[in-house]
């Protein structure tokens, strides 16, 4: 057990490590200078304030010393939780921002993946029973899965949002509600969550089905399916313990989906101006503010590299098989 | 009474047409008796077991009866079918390494199997224990999971649990073709020591390894091409077949007792008739080294002597 | 099984019955089908619509149907000669992001499942390494420094970026191919482990790999145009995914221009939704448990 959990935690941290080198590496060795660009972007023509923003920027960027001091300076900083200062929300901290940031992303994505997830999974067994079930449910969610994420967000601002103005299509509240713990925030809240939800659920949801159809059409056809209904179990014990089986694989799944669902989640934000960590890239992106760049990028590291080890602890839990290698005995 | 199988018809449907698996097969296991299945493989051997018990989505039974102690089983219809299986007909399958779910502990998935047949596991987990002492087995198996077990043991606790409602036919699939040698022997004794205290009442026992059949069949039954070629006596199959195709497949197994040590090993050649669109006549004719004219007409199964029936121009 | 596939397969004949289940499988057909028109069209789109997908060359905002097919965008740029160049520039990404992925996962893969040993350890570290990353997010950090960016460099960081869980399917798959007695004959007889990887692993899994390359195919597809709708897409070129971010960018939504978005979409999502259900098609070709009587 410790063994299995400690080779997990090693890869974790050699994630973060890697990434966290990847992160200081890039501006320092992309071609082209960077500040060159930031002092060029701002366009100021005189040059004792080129010169000004230059120190600045270098001194900002840690740039005046050893490029092993600054890797070193680099992790202490990230250590003490400083990412430096946004250039876009001068001068608020990057770490505040994010934080600002992280309820809306979080409150988008954690009941989008684990609705998307349970319904997907139901539905995909429920498709694999009924041959005309599964003969439309198959395309559809072909088709679901295949739609980027920005795409279907569009389509139901415009549908839902614009044309029928049933919901709203912009932003996490409306501007004329005060954050409060009132009914007319929360309500308000809730209907602006209402869209950037349904189309992560959407896309997910479509790919979850598929995956589920897909690995209980294998269990169904497995030896213990087929020793059960040879000697005469119900097609319910045989599908339950079929489903159980499958869902193994789906937690898995979810693991390696998570990056690819974030990025949904990043586009999602963008495209409904939802404050969270996709709309705060965005704004670094479209400012050149790298600070608030590379700390949203170290965010989102970190929580996938969380959720991945919760999603293993959950794992271990659920499939007998891994204890038991684990505990590498047998009877 | 026993089984008895009059005549039937299995056919497998491929997009190509109807692939005659078992065409016309008439046979019977009485009470007590090991009968041994034997021939190439796609002989249609697995295709009879399997028929016996449970069809697979491709099978259609097109034509003849079986019985089994009287009562004619439905074996084309997969739901009529379920309240023989497991109590009635019960089969130890040839995938018995993997047959049990591997994320359910083992007295949990029989208590769901026996619940799910509508039976309390409460009433039978003496049975079970007591069966499971007499196959060696310890009584914490219930509580792992199948990984946790020996190939050997997951082959006896499938043993176990397919017999345990002392079912009146038995079809053990190649249960022998994953082991070693030793086990073999062990396996192949246990499911004579099942039928001996009653556990089964007759078993039908499919592998390709003649020599194993004979030290636990009674009688012997060797199929070619989705027809019985010869049935007998298990002695009688071994030391005198009739068949020209017996005889070929006997000479070509050489440890099958000391008086073949000196005879060649001939292997047969050619390869059995596709059965999509099966010859007329002897379906052996091809690779037979006895055919003549005659052998354009089907042979019929002969009784050439009391209990030994072959299906030969020749014999 | 194996019994019952030795009745209806005869050995010989088994890849003219690939053929033959391929042609009758509707998924594959309707899936290949979708692939080609897209394809055909982005090749011949741009040849015969001889329209410069920048310049600004009609009356802005115009619906579809009049002069422009597809309307123009706020700004009077043709909408179809920017769909069907985006198209070619969605294909060069998946040919170029997915094929180079599928072949630093195949050799990852092969070299890591043969090998073994040390080499192993290493590869599959490398591996989960990648695996765990959010390697979009990597792809978004690099994008942000490049000043110009154009379709190959992102397809070439597309495919650097997403070959880990290929690697780990083709070395698992690897395992199971290396123990067989061929590969082991080969082994004994001397030959040299590349020669025995190309020559006898992969060849007995080519289906495996080319399933591998369609989903790499539609992964690259998809991270493309997730980095073209932020805003790191091509600087010089035309992308389905640029259009979404110009329609949003320029408030393609409040103002009803609906021809600016919707095809684009249409474009990613028809691409890759065929190449999909092609793929679930072509397993069931090549895996007879899946098929169908």
């Amino acid at each position: 057990m410790r063994q299995y959990f400690g080779r997990k935690a090693l890869i974790y941290a050699l994630t973060f490590f890697v990434a966290v080198t990847i992160n200081w590496m890039i501006p320092r060795f992309m071609p082209g200078d960077p500040i060159q660009g930031l002092v060029a972007r701002a366009q100021v023509a005189d040059p004792a304030s080129v010169d000004a923003m230059r120190a600045h920027y270098t001194n900002l960027f840690g740039l005046d010393v050893p490029w092993w001091q600054q890797y070193v300076n680099f992790w202490a900083a990230l250590l003490r939780g400083d990412m430096g200062i946004s250039i876009w929300a001068f001068p608020t901290p990057v770490t505040d921002l994010i934080i600002r940031a992280v309820p809306y992303t979080l409150g988008l994505l954690i009941p989008a993946i684990l609705l998307s997830w349970w319904a997907g999974n139901r539905f995909g067994a429920f498709a694999a029973r009924r041959k005309w079930l599964d003969n439309t449910v198959l395309p559809i969610g072909y088709l679901l899965t295949a739609t980027p994420y920005m795409w279907l967000a569009l389509l139901l601002a415009w549908t839902l949002a614009i044309l029928a103005g049933i919901f709203p299509v912009s932003h996490a509240y409306s501007f004329a509600v005060q954050p409060s713990w009132s009914w007319e925030f929360l309500g308000s809240l809730a209907v602006h969550w209402v869209l950037p939800f349904s189309s992560l659920f959407l896309v997910m949801f479509g790919g979850w089905a598929i995956g589920m159809r897909n690995l209980i059409i294998y269990e169904l056809e497995s030896d213990y399916a087929n020793y059960l209904q040879a000697l005469g179990a119900r097609s319910r014990l045989v599908r339950g313990y079929a489903f159980r089986n499958a869902v193994l694989p789906q937690i898995t799944g979810l693991a390696l989906q998570l990056g690819t669902i974030v990025a949904g989640a990043l586009v999602t934000e963008i495209v409904f101006s939802y404050p969270g960590i996709g709309h705060l890239i965005l704004q670094a992106i479209n400012n050149q503010d790298f600070f608030l760049l590379q700390g949203a990028f170290l965010f989102i590291v970190l929580g996938v590299l969380v959720a991945n080890f919760i999603i293993d602890v959950v794992y271990t839990l659920v499939d007998p098989r891994t204890r038991i290698r684990m505990q590498g005995n047998a009877v | 009474m026993g089984l008895r199988v009059n005549d039937l018809k299995v056919y497998y449907q491929t997009l190509r047409g109807e692939v005659k698996a078992l065409d016309g097969v008439t046979f019977a296991v009485g009470d007590g008796e090991i009968l041994g299945l034997a021939g190439e493989s796609g002989c249609g051997k697995t295709t009879l077991g399997k028929s016996l018990i449970r069809m697979d989505g491709r099978m259609r039974h097109t034509g003849g009866t079986v019985e089994l102690d009287g009562a004619e089983l439905p074996i084309g219809d997969d739901r009529r079918m379920n309240r023989f299986r497991f109590s009635e007909v019960s089969i130890i399958p040839q995938y018995a390494m993997s047959a049990m779910n591997p994320t359910r502990k083992i007295g949990k998935m029989v208590a769901d199997l026996l619940e799910s047949r509508g039976l309390r596991y409460r009433n039978l987990a003496g049975e079970l224990e007591r069966r499971l002492d007499l196959v060696e087995l310890p009584r914490e198996v219930l509580g792992s999971y199948p990984l946790e077990l020996s190939g050997g043991m997951k082959q006896r606790m499938v043993m176990v649990i397919s017999t345990l409602l002392d079912p009146s036919l038995l079809i053990a699939d190649e249960i022998t073709s994953a082991l070693d040698v030793s086990t073999q022997k062990a396996v192949a004794r246990t499911l004579v020591g099942f039928r001996d205290r009653g556990f089964v009442r007759s078993v039908i026992f499919i592998t390709h390894d003649i020599s194993l059949t004979y030290q636990i069949a009674d009688t012997i039954m060797v199929m070619y091409a989705g027809k019985v070629a010869e049935k007998a006596r298990a002695d009688v199959i071994v030391n005198a077949p009739r068949h020209p195709y017996t005889k070929l497949l006997i000479s070509s197994l050489p440890e099958v007792g000391v008086r073949y040590a000196d005879r060649k090993l001939a292997g047969i050649p050619g390869s059995p008739p596709s059965l999509l669109d099966p010859p007329t006549g002897c379906r052996f004719r091809d690779r037979c080294p006895l055919a003549h004219d005659k052998c354009a007409e089907e042979p019929p199964a002969v009784e050439v002597e009391p209990d030994h029936f072959v299906a030969c121009w020749k014999a | 099984m194996t019994q019952t596939d030795q009745i209806v397969l005869p050995a010989k004949r088994r890849g003219g019955e690939t053929l033959h289940f391929a042609l009758r499988n509707k998924k594959l057909l309707v899936g290949a089908f979708v692939v080609l028109a897209a394809l055909v069209l982005a090749i011949a789109g741009p040849i015969l619509h001889d329209v410069s997908p920048t310049e600004y060359i009609g009356v802005p905002g115009q619906a579809p149907g009049g002069d422009h097919l597809l309307g123009t965008t706020m700004f009077g740029q043709d909408v179809y000669s920017q769909f069907v160049h985006g198209l070619r520039s969605t294909f060069l990404v998946g040919l170029l992001g997915g094929g180079l992925a599928a072949v630093v996962g195949m050799v990852v893969g092969f070299v890591a499942g043969y090998r073994g040993g040390w080499v192993d350890e290493i590869l599959n570290m490398v591996t989960n390494i990648l695996l765990v990353i959010p390697t979009l997010a990597v792809l978004i950090i690099i994008a942000a420094y490049l000043k110009v960016r154009g379709v190959m460099v992102e397809a070439l960081f597309i495919g650097f970026t997403s070959w880990p869980w290929a690697a780990r399917a083709v070395r698992a798959q690897t395992l199971t191919l290396a123990s067989r007695d061929f590969v082991d004959l080969a082994r004994l007889s001397g030959v040299r482990t590349w020669k025995i990887i190309t020559r006898e692993i992969a060849p007995n899994m080519s289906s495996y790999l080319f399933m591998t390359f369609i989903l790499l195919f539609g992964g690259a597809v998809l991270a493309a145009a997730t980095l073209d709708f932020i805003g790191l897409g091509p600087t010089d070129g035309m992308s389905l995914g640029l259009m979404m971010n110009n329609a949003v960018k320029w408030s393609a939504l409040q103002l009803g221009l609906w021809w600016w978005f919707v095809p684009p979409g249409i474009g990613i999502t028809a691409v890759v939704g065929a190449l999909y259900v092609m793929n679930v098609g072509l397993d069931e070709v090549f895996n007879p448990r899946l098929r169908e009587t």
